[in-house]
């Protein structure tokens, strides 16, 4: 065991965990607007529309996330037309490609635990809101989203960890993120066992952290 | 349509290769996984609290920390540990694992903390009374296990290996940094020499999505013939 190593990669590491909670933040936020809006077509009587977003969600839930970024980043690039457009800003960082693909992926699942919980709201609570007089945009908005949300945390707690592991697939494209950085420390000094230690262990301390968040918000919304 | 051709024109041929080779990995991942299943399910359920914490951490380490992580540690620290227990037996020569191994292994890591976790789930899930009807009737331990508690198990286990057969195999693109030639692989070689890497990125994402879909076909199959009766 080198321990010195272990500690003098600890900052670096550190350091390097602080772009993977921003790319994961930034991708969650995109990304639970994205399942938000599918999830609602999903719920949507006309058929195409319906297809559409079973399509979507089919499509990234059955593909690695690896190739999602890939087509992205390297894809995308090869479109003439697209380097002439504004979007050629965007596109060109891979920071960027990497948040598109993930805030597109997680945006698949996501978009299954709402439609999920909103499937399972007991018809008798919309019923209750109607016979009060309330009209179906507030039911929907004040009763119906605020009960799906409740229902979906302990789904969406879990999909927050598998997102925050799948940001470690940015440093495919360059960025030097926790893994990133890690691997360039195991290629250059050739110690993986303790790099692995001090790696892991930061994303496990992530893991712990947003495994309690999600159940200090379960416990607040609970409905008894 | 001729990038896929067959033969040396085109890269239909070597992709098909990549295919399987894909399904070989995953298969050999998901069985190594049902290994570690098979040691770590025990010392979840057992009462020894020794055993359960050695338990917990595997499946808590493995499924919170990223694949690639894991892989990295295989990868570079793989040929390191064997050649380290070698050498306790005596043997020092350099010693060479294949990329197929390390990453069969890895995988196989990953996917057997999924797959503990699912048989946990579904053997503490069987009612009580099952297990009491099983001792009425005099069964000894094994057939206990194998008549009354594996297959009900397996009943409720099949839904849910079903998610980590998914997982497992998407987990498999990752092993293309360790330079075995699975689909991720093979487009990344074919979209470098054609310089056309949206068509080969796309067609990869198309085989996943065929994988993913026959192997749901099948697993749906299973899933009515062990829930016969219910």
């Amino acid at each position: 065991m080198d321990l010195e190593l272990m500690i003098n990669s600890f900052p670096k590491l550190l350091n390097a965990a602080v772009i993977t909670l921003k790319l994961l933040l930034v991708s969650l936020i995109i990304g639970l607007f994205i399942g938000l809006f599918f999830a609602i077509l999903r719920l949507n009587k006309n058929i195409f529309i319906n297809r559409f977003a079973y399509g979507y969600s089919y499509v990234f839930r059955g593909t690695p996330l690896l190739v999602q970024i890939f087509i992205i980043y390297f894809g995308l690039g090869q479109i003439e037309y697209l380097r002439s457009t504004v979007l050629w800003v965007i596109l060109k960082e891979p920071y960027w490609c990497a948040i598109i693909a993930f805030a597109l992926n997680t945006g698949a699942y996501t978009s299954e635990i709402l439609r999920s919980a909103f499937q399972t709201i007991k018809p008798g609570i919309i019923e209750a809101g109607k016979s009060l007089g309330i009209s179906n945009k507030v039911i929907f908005y004040k009763i119906q989203i605020p009960i799906a949300i409740r229902q979906s945390l302990p789904a969406y707690g879990n999909e927050i960890i598998l997102m925050m592991k799948g940001t470690s697939l940015a440093s495919t494209v360059t960025i030097m993120d926790l893994t990133g950085v890690a691997k360039y420390i195991i290629s250059t000094t050739f110690k993986p066992v303790e790099v692995f230690i001090v790696a892991g262990g930061i994303y496990l301390f992530m893991t712990f952290i947003i495994h309690n968040l999600i159940k200090f918000l379960e416990k607040k919304y609970s409905f008894n | 349509m001729e990038l896929l051709a067959f033969g040396d024109t085109g890269w239909g041929d070597e992709l098909f290769y990549a295919t399987l080779m894909t399904i070989a990995v995953s298969i050999t991942a998901m069985f190594i996984g049902f290994l570690f299943a098979l040691i770590f399910t025990p010392l979840k359920l057992s009462k020894n609290k020794f055993l359960n914490f050695i338990a917990n951490s595997y499946t808590t380490i493995i499924r919170g920390v990223p694949e690639l992580l894991v892989i990295y540690l295989f990868f570079f620290g793989g040929t390191g540990a064997v050649m380290y227990v070698a050498s306790i037996f005596g043997y020092n020569e350099y010693i060479e694992i294949n990329a197929f191994v390390t990453g069969a292994f890895a995988i196989g890591i990953i996917s057997g903390a999924y797959s503990t976790e699912v048989f946990r789930g579904a053997i503490q899930s069987i009612d009580k009374g099952q297990f009491e009807a099983a001792n009425v009737l005099g069964l000894n331990k094994f057939g206990k296990f194998f008549k009354i508690i594996l297959p009900q198990t397996l009943r409720l286990a099949i839904p849910n290996l079903s998610n980590v057969w998914q997982i497992t195999l998407k987990d498999t693109s990752l092993i293309s940094v360790t330079g075995l030639v699975e689909i991720m692989r093979q487009s990344y070689i074919a979209a470098g020499s054609t310089r056309d890497p949206l068509f080969f990125y796309s067609f990869a994402a198309v085989l996943y999505l065929l994988l993913t879909f026959v192997s749901m076909k099948l697993i749906n199959r299973l899933e009515v013939k062990y829930s016969r009766g219910y």
